[in-house]
């Protein structure tokens, strides 16, 4: 006999109230899954010491290991852990299933939309997408035309950010197509939840996620230069400063590659070169953490000194591989994202297996009016800004911020799309009046190298302030390990 | 580097070692071998100096770091509070305990993907714990379990980096590191303790006089092997001797010495390096000078002079280490 989710409610969730919300754990009647439900009842168990204990011991641990980005103040260097919640969100092998289709289908999409924008550019041609939001966009690179990538893949490593609403569908809510972030955090996680909650694991059977590092190595290794039988790899980032190094490191150590900087590197004869103690050593793949535009000073920033001066002609040559390509960022563009549903339709004849939310751009004289006629309701973001940075939430809004947003939205309306405010899903969270919903997003990580491979799971963020919408780590936001049921 | 200094193989090899990481990881070596040395000469100086002869001991400490100028435009006296507060806390100061544990965590970050992830937790707990100490305990009454508590977690480091690094090419450099620290650091000891302790020349065998050899003895953790050797008395000869050139003790200079030039030359024999090469040739001079000496005749010819070159020729051979392995000027200088 399975009660049902709602019926268990004790010991941890005896107070518990998803507010109306599509609850990850506790599932509304008729969609209980069995899985959920064991865990549930394991959890109702376990007493609010216990898990703030274990919450403790997790966030020490976190701190002590390093995991962790700094914060510069002054002349202080703050390290500070991006908070983990420890009740996990959990996914049947159904949900699962159309995740990653979704995921793949879409991350099918944007690779082939890349490879015609800098090619023969028939979707402009045909009018399916405004040839002025392309050619147009600040992501949109020219050194990039007819420049053939291998195996036509431009965007090696994919973050699709998805929620749920009300009633439980999932939908995309962005794409991030240059160098999506956090997908150590998923492994770190699930570390942490297999050294503190191996009671609430055991005997569940929750899809592994260690074989990261093995996909993304053996992906990178596919681009190298053809001759080459073992390539040697490396993770460009901008270094110890950059608040991702931590990430880094873990794919770096993950793969056994180095983590190199732009002055570690030399152009010659053709080739890239590392300098190592026994001289210029060769690299094949750059799997690159560092912006388009301070990635070669010759080519595009010239001040940059993150980068390698002639990289990109080495590149365009043979020489070496880049992961990701670069100009991907055309393609998640918050205003191209607008047309994805049509994208996918148009180069697949697939309908999107996960849905867009309605999205309405600012640019077009339709979108802008219903926009401003909206604002109160509407969540307003600019297109070019990522990490949650310039946005506003309507109906979390003052009268003056909504009017002084009127006006900067006014002023230049191409800046800029609406959409919804979707009534994210929520999931049981540690929080200081004990364990209360908050609103939940995920983002699983797609591989491409010959083929499209999706990490179970995903990075599921939190919105750790009540009733806050905005799960990005520079807001407030967490952490939750993300299980996938088998 | 040019091009046809280019390693051979065309495919990728485990072993290879990126040139910054070899000049990060031997600088995290030195820095840890560096809070190791300070915090036993602060623990020795701290226990033994409670005397007459107090300021002269505390000044020591400055005059090792050759921090003259920079310890007095702070402080008006070299006060056992004044030289707590420079060497333990005061992050301005470079040649601080907090400053060192910046350095080294910065270094280790730096080199996290090449060491283990229970030196990089330990190295990080140790950080974050330097970080938080403050005044109260530097308090005279603590800061001698302080200063354990610092060597301790030094100690630790060791410990988890002998039983956890692995042995490839980054091995060699993190002991070259280590071992150059320690050679400088007990040349640096001896050399300025000799002479402050010179004048007691007249006070031979008084109490005081041993116990100050004692102390400079402890700060190596080398006094009960010292009685070993030299059971019959304590003579600053005997001492001087057995801290430079006894090739048992594990901070003698001579031992540290021959640790540099072993993994140096592992670089070549086991890794193929060819860098190595002018660096090697210091230790013969280095070798003769100290093998081929007594301790009377170092002394007759000039103790410090002798320390002095020793140092030079350490500062060289660390010198030609960087520049064979890791070069550009810039980047030597942002290590230190």
């Amino acid at each position: 006999m399975t009660p049902s989710s709602a019926q268990m409610q004790g010991g941890l969730f005896q107070r518990y109230d998803a507010g109306g919300f599509f609850c990850e754990m506790m599932r509304p009647a008729g969609r209980s899954e069995a899985g959920i439900d064991l865990v549930v009842e394991r959890l109702a168990r376990m007493d609010l010491e216990d898990l703030r204990r274990r919450a403790n011991d997790a966030e020490r641990e976190l701190y002590n290991r390093g995991i962790t980005f700094t914060v510069y103040s002054d002349k202080n260097a703050i390290d500070r852990i991006l908070p983990f919640d420890l009740i996990p969100r959990i996914l049947s092998a159904a949900e699962w299933t159309q995740i990653e289709r979704g995921v793949i289908q879409r991350v099918t999409a944007i690779n082939l939309f890349l490879a015609d924008v800098y090619n023969r550019q028939r979707i402009l041609s045909d009018g399916v997408v405004p040839r002025e939001l392309v050619l147009g966009n600040v992501n949109f690179r020219p050194e990039m035309i007819e420049f053939k990538v291998p195996h036509g893949t431009y965007a090696h490593i994919c973050g699709i950010d998805i929620v749920r609403d009300e009633a439980g569908q999932f939908l995309v809510l962005e794409d991030n197509a240059r160098t999506p972030s956090g997908v150590s955090y998923v492994i770190e996680n699930r570390h942490m939840m297999l050294r503190l909650f191996s009671d609430v694991m055991s005997g569940l059977r929750v899809r592994s996620v260690e074989n990261y590092g093995m996909a993304l190595h053996q992906a990178l290794a596919e681009l190298s230069p053809q001759s080459v039988t073992d390539p040697q790899i490396v993770l460009l980032s901008p270094g110890i400063y950059n608040s991702a190094y931590f990430e880094h490191i873990f794919l770096a150590r993950e793969m056994g590659v180095p983590v190199v900087e732009g002055r570690d590197l030399v152009v010659e004869d053709g080739h890239v070169w590392m300098r190592t103690t026994a001289g210029l050593a060769p690299v094949h793949t750059i799997y690159r953490r560092i912006n388009d535009d301070y990635l070669d000073p010759s080519v595009f920033r010239p001040e940059s000194q993150l980068g390698l001066r002639g990289l990109m002609e080495v590149w365009r040559s043979g020489g070496v591989a880049i992961a990701n390509a670069v100009g991907t960022g055309v393609a998640d563009d918050k205003a191209i994202y607008a047309y994805m549903p049509r994208i996918i339709q148009y180069y697949l004849g697939e309908e999107p297996i996960l849905p867009n939310v309605e999205t309405r751009i600012c640019g077009e004289v339709d979108g802008l009016q219903y926009t401003l006629d909206h604002l109160e309701e509407l969540v307003v973001k600019p297109v070019g800004e990522s990490g949650g940075y310039g946005m506003i939430v309507g109906p979390h809004a003052s009268r003056q911020q909504i009017e002084d947003f009127r006006a900067k939205l006014k002023a230049n309306p191409a800046n800029y799309i609406s959409q919804p405010v979707v009534k994210l899903s929520v999931a049981p969270t540690l929080s200081p009046e004990g364990v209360a919903c908050r609103h939940v997003d995920l983002r699983p990580f797609a591989i491409t190298g010959e083929r499209t491979w999706v990490l179970p799971g995903g990075l599921t963020r939190v919105a750790l302030r009540q009733g806050s919408l905005v799960v990005n780590s520079s807001q407030g936001g967490g952490s939750k390990d993300t299980w996938v049921l088998e | 580097m040019s091009a046809s200094e280019r390693s051979e193989s065309l495919s990728s090899r485990p072993d290879r070692l990126l040139s910054r990481y070899a000049a990060c990881i031997v600088w995290l070596a030195r820095y840890m071998e560096r809070i190791e040395n300070l915090a036993r000469i602060l623990d020795v100086t701290e226990t033994f100096a409670r005397d007459d002869r107090d300021a002269r001991n505390w000044l020591s400490i400055v005059q090792i770091n050759a921090d003259e100028k920079r310890f007095f435009a702070k402080y008006p006296q070299a006060t056992a509070e004044a030289i707590s507060r420079f060497y333990v806390l005061d992050r301005d100061n470079p040649t601080s305990i907090a400053a060192a544990i910046g350095c080294a965590h910065e270094n280790a970050r730096t080199v996290r993907p090449l060491i283990s992830t229970e030196m990089w937790s330990q190295i990080n707990v140790f950080y974050n714990w330097v970080r938080q100490l403050g005044e109260s305990d530097i308090a005279p009454w603590r800061i001698s379990s302080l200063c354990a508590a610092l060597k301790e977690s030094c100690q630790l480091h060791s410990g988890i980096t002998e039983g956890t690094f692995f042995r490839d090419q980054g091995w060699s450099f993190y002991a070259m590191g280590k071992y150059l620290e320690r050679a400088d650091q007990i040349t640096r000891l001896v050399d300025i303790k000799y002479h402050t302790l010179l004048p007691s020349v007249q006070a031979v065998g008084s109490a005081l006089d041993v116990s100050q050899w004692n102390a400079l003895l402890r700060a190596g953790a080398g006094y009960h092997a010292f009685r070993r050797v030299c059971p019959r008395g304590m003579t600053p000869t005997a001492v001087v001797g057995f801290l430079l050139l006894n090739n048992s003790f594990p901070r003698s200079l001579v031992l540290c010495v021959q640790q540099v030039e072993w993994y140096l030359t592992q670089l070549r024999v086991r890794y193929g390096l060819r860098g190595g090469t002018r660096a090697l040739e210091h230790f013969d001079a280095l070798r003769s000078a100290l093998i081929d000496q007594s301790i009377e005749q170092i002394i007759g010819s000039g103790l410090h002079e002798f320390l002095d070159w020793v140092q030079q020729q350490l500062n060289r051979v660390y010198a030609e280490i960087a520049g064979a392995f890791w070069e550009t000027p810039q980047e030597q200088s942002q290590q230190q």
